[in-house]
Formats: structure tokens, C-alpha cells, sequence
């Protein structure tokens, strides 16, 4: 198969926002969106004017169709390249892969990327659940009532079947991303929580607790790419694209080639090979974490450990800030916020702003190079990105 | 109280499926040119796009690849069930299905057990494909 042409140092982010975040009931989907984008803009010391590309991707509580086109409008902004992707959580990465190889190729030169809604206080919970059932296929899995986390929870209870992972694994994966979330001073969740507290916390689907699951928050998140000569004299260091790469396998659970083996290893496999870079080059990882069982997996899929040890490596608390590989030291979508496609795009925030340095408490000492993982649907469609504070 | 769990919907893919079930057959789409089994139902075998398939009478035996038990019902119409088994089961015949575990003991599930085929009535004729585990 041909590779990819290498986006490997051609590619800068430029700018990162983040809006409020929480429970917001004072601001729309919209409004959440814009306020990220204004606060990306600003960091990025550009003007509106500048920005000649856009895409955002899905909304789950504002009845707009086609919201790229929507976000333009609502923003004041005429763009000559526009899409709404929804490839779900996998979106936000998938929207950087083409809006760098949309600069690369010049189709655009500056281009504003968002994500957000109102799911914590936007829709009525009927409203809520009635969009989210609509993941299970509506003919062949909608009429046995599952879920969400009752899908990964068939995931996950192959993986303590195959692998001997535990439930206490799980819980210490929930465990360590609320100690990373209180570092942040815009996390969602600002309380600790123990390893009782989610093993006892209200089931959902066997295995999963509560506290297994991702949260339902107000927010939106944004970033800026362009060009890596036009990124040399703007106001922040730039952060480079290094590599990236997606798979797709399935969108319903049922029809996944495998309950063990995802699309992760493959595009990891195209982001480690574009970067020239493999596991042991990355200083810090954001990876998606919809419920407690997906870092584990994402972590042996993307070679930091081998399959079977994603489990024992956060039980031991090597993926806290500190440890040898900190992983959502912002705390992901189980602590610092989810909200439809923003819970991956903070991913991507995150790791742009560990390469700038200068976070404190949560700071990973010498970050050079960061990995970001988004999956989405029931671990359907996958994108890696790799990203560095040097050109290397 | 049955009656308003959700009703099969068939379209021009799945109709013989959901007429199969009202005659109590599971019926599976059989490629004729390669001879691969698949689930769900499609136009076109999505290993080699023949269009030339056949429906065949599955043999109703399977076994559970994963499962979950429901604690919390995210379709307001199942809460009154939980708790519930949501599984995977592989059919005997290869292809794999999103159905419940139903029966007394079905809160026992576990991976690897054996189970076979049941209907359950939704109403109007309506059956939908089930399993039980195979008692031991």
C-alpha cells in the first residue's frame, strides 16, 4: 500500500482554547465553541482574518445540520475550506489530519479547529439518551437495550477474560486521572476519589461503575493549524506535527472484527512511522478514555506495554504525573470534561500545552514529544497523532 | 408490559430476517460465490461484493463471546428489566449477533457458555431473535 505523503514538520499548531467547563447553563453549544475559538485565536496573537479554514465536527443537543457551515456563520466568518466531520470521538484528530494536509497542499493556510456542546445542561435527559442510544445499531443491537457502556463493557469483560485484567486495574484507571484532573485548574471534577469510591460506586453495565464512565459536561474546545513557516513568528512556541495516522474497522459492536484488537495499533503504526519516532520517544500521552477499560487498551495497542499489561501499569501508578509515561495529565474525559467531540480535542489541547511547558504542578519535566490517541463509536474509528516542541 | 419493548423494524435488507422469526427460523445471509456467512443482513457479501446470496436456516446453537450485565437502562423502556444480560454470541455456523441472554439462570452468564436459540413475542407476531444458556 502506498504511504501517506509525511506531514512531518510541515505542520504547526498554533493556538489551543478552552471555554468554561462544567455545568454552564448560562451558554449554548455554540457560545461554548466560539469562547474556545476566541481564547485559541488569542493565544495564537492572530486575527479572525486570518483564519481562512474551518471544521468542526457533531452536535448531540443543538439541532443544526450542517454545523461547520452553522459554526462559520455563528463565528462571522467566510472560509474557503469548511466540513463537519463525524467520525465521532475520533473526530478532533481526524480533523487535524485534514487540516493539515489541507495546508499542506494550500488549500488554506490558517485553519480553526472546534468541538464542543451543551451535554450537561442543554437537552432534557430523555433528549440526551435518546441521541446517545442511537450508537447501538437501530435494528440488531437497539432492540436488546444495550448501551454505551454496556458495549464497552462487553469490551471489557473480553479483556479480563483473555488477559486476567481486573476490575481494581480498571479502578485505578479512574483513580489516577482524578489526580491528574485537580492539578488543572479548569477540570470538570475537583474532588479525589479512592479506589473504594469507584468500586463502589452505582453499577452500570458489568463490570462498569459509575465512576468507570466518562462525564456529561458543558465545554468546547479549539486549536489553530498552520504552516510551519507561518507559525516561526507568531506570539506562542509552535508545537509540530510529527506524525499521524487513522483505521477504521466497523461502527457497531456486533460487527467488530475482534473484542481484543482495534484499529489503534494501525494508526499508531502510521504515526510512529511518519514521525521516525517509536513508544519509548514519547515523554507524555493523552489517550481517549471514554470508560476505564479504553487507556488500557490504547496503551498496549499503541506499544507502550505488551497486550495483557495496559492493566498493571495503571495499578501501579505509572501513568500519573510523575510516573514513567503521564497519561490525561489533564485529567481526560473521565475527570477534566466531556462533551461529544471536545472530550478527545482536550486531548490535543493538553498535549500542545505540556510542549510548551510552564505548567506548574502538573507539568511533565522535559515534555518534547507528546502522543495523542481518539477513538470513537465503540472503538471504530482510531487516529494517533504525535506531536513535538522541536522540529528534532 | 412486553409490548413496549422496542418492535423489529425490517427493510428491503432485513425482511426475510424478521419474517424468518415469526416463522421461528433465524436466517442468515450466505454468499454464493465465496461462501461466507455474514450478520447483519446487507445487499452485498461484504467479503467479495457478489450480490448473489442466500438466506440459510441458522442451527440456533452458539456460545456467549462477552456479555454485560444492565444495571441501569439507558432506553427508558428496559428499566423495568434490569437487571439484564446484554451479549455477543457467536453462532455455531460463524457469524456473530447482539441478542439477551434470557431464562431463570441468566444472570449467571459467563463467556464461553453454551447457548441456543429462543423467540421472544413483541407483540403483533413480532418475534425477536433470543438465547437461553443450554442447561447443563
Amino acid at each position: 500500500m502506498k504511504q501517506p505523503t509525511s506531514l512531518k514538520n510541515k505542520i504547526a499548531i498554533v493556538g489551543v482554547g478552552e471555554s468554561e467547563i462544567g455545568r454552564v447553563p448560562h451558554m449554548t453549544g455554540l457560545g461554548l465553541n466560539a469562547q474556545a475559538c476566541k481564547r485559541a485565536l488569542d493565544d495564537a496573537g492572530l486575527k479572525v482574518s486570518d483564519i481562512d479554514g474551518l471544521l468542526t465536527a457533531y452536535s448531540f443537543t443543538e439541532p443544526y445540520f450542517m454545523l461547520g457551515s452553522v459554526m462559520c456563520e455563528y463565528l462571522g466568518i467566510q472560509p474557503r475550506f469548511n466540513a463537519s466531520m463525524v467520525v465521532g470521538g475520533g473526530s478532533p484528530a481526524i480533523m487535524l489530519k485534514h487540516a493539515a494536509e489541507a495546508i499542506a497542499s494550500g488549500q488554506a493556510e490558517v485553519i480553526l479547529v472546534c468541538a464542543g456542546e451543551n451535554r450537561a445542561t442543554g437537552q432534557s435527559r430523555d433528549a440526551a439518551v435518546s441521541t446517545l442510544l442511537a450508537v447501538g445499531h437501530p435494528y440488531f443491537e437497539q432492540p436488546y437495550g444495550g448501551s454505551i457502556p454496556g458495549y464497552y463493557a462487553m469490551i471489557a469483560q473480553r479483556h479480563m477474560y483473555k488477559y486476567g485484567t481486573t476490575r481494581e486495574q480498571m479502578a485505578s484507571v479512574a483513580v489516577n486521572t482524578r489526580a491528574n484532573a485537580l492539578l488543572h485548574p479548569n477540570a470538570h471534577m475537583k474532588k479525589p476519589i479512592s479506589m473504594d469510591d469507584v468500586l463502589s460506586a452505582k453499577p452500570i453495565a458489568d463490570p462498569l461503575g459509575m465512576l468507570d464512565c466518562c462525564l456529561l459536561s458543558d465545554a468546547g474546545g479549539a486549536f489553530i493549524v498552520t504552516s510551519a513557516e507561518r507559525a516561526k513568528d507568531l506570539k506562542c512556541k509552535p508545537v509540530y506535527l510529527q506524525g499521524i495516522g487513522e483505521f477504521h474497522t466497523h461502527e457497531h459492536l456486533m460487527c467488530a472484527p475482534s473484542l481484543t484488537e482495534f484499529g489503534a495499533t494501525e494508526s499508531g503504526r502510521v504515526a510512529y512511522e511518519m514521525a521516525g519516532l517509536g513508544p519509548k520517544d514519547i515523554d507524555v500521552a493523552q489517550l481517549y478514555d471514554c470508560f476505564s477499560i479504553v487507556p488500557i487498551i490504547e496503551l498496549e495497542e499503541l506499544g507502550f506495554v505488551k497486550p495483557g499489561e495496559g492493566g498493571a501499569f495503571f495499578a501501579e501508578g505509572r501513568g500519573r504525573v510523575g510516573g514513567d509515561l503521564p497519561i490525561n495529565t489533564h485529567g481526560g474525559m473521565l475527570s477534566h470534561a466531556h462533551a461529544g467531540a471536545a472530550g478527545g480535542l482536550f486531548g490535543i489541547v493538553e498535549a500542545v500545552r505540556q510542549l510548551r511547558g510552564g505548567l506548574g504542578e502538573r507539568q511533565v519535566n522535559g515534555a518534547e514529544v507528546a502522543l495523542v490517541h481518539n477513538e470513537g463509536g465503540i472503538l471504530s474509528s482510531h487516529c494517533t497523532i504525535i506531536l513535538a516542541n522541536d522540529k528534532g | 408490559m412486553e409490548n413496549t419493548l422496542p418492535k423489529p423494524v425490517s427493510n428491503a435488507d432485513s425482511q426475510p430476517y424478521w419474517q424468518g422469526a415469526r416463522e421461528g427460523k433465524l436466517l442468515i445471509r450466505k454468499c454464493s460465490a465465496c461462501g461466507q456467512l455474514h450478520f447483519m443482513p446487507r445487499y452485498l457479501c461484504p467479503t467479495c461484493w457478489s450480490g448473489d446470496l442466500e438466506w440459510v436456516e441458522a442451527s440456533g446453537k452458539g456460545s456467549v463471546h462477552s456479555y454485560t450485565i444492565i444495571r441501569r437502562a439507558s432506553d427508558p423502556r428496559f428499566a423495568h428489566l434490569v437487571p439484564y444480560v446484554v451479549a455477543l454470541v457467536d453462532l455455531q455456523e460463524g457469524p456473530r449477533m447482539m441478542a439477551n441472554v434470557l431464562g431463570e439462570n441468566a444472570l449467571e452468564t459467563k463467556i464461553g457458555d453454551a447457548v441456543s436459540l429462543v423467540f421472544e413475542d413483541r407483540g403483533d407476531g413480532d418475534q425477536l431473535p433470543q438465547f437461553k444458556r443450554t442447561s447443563v
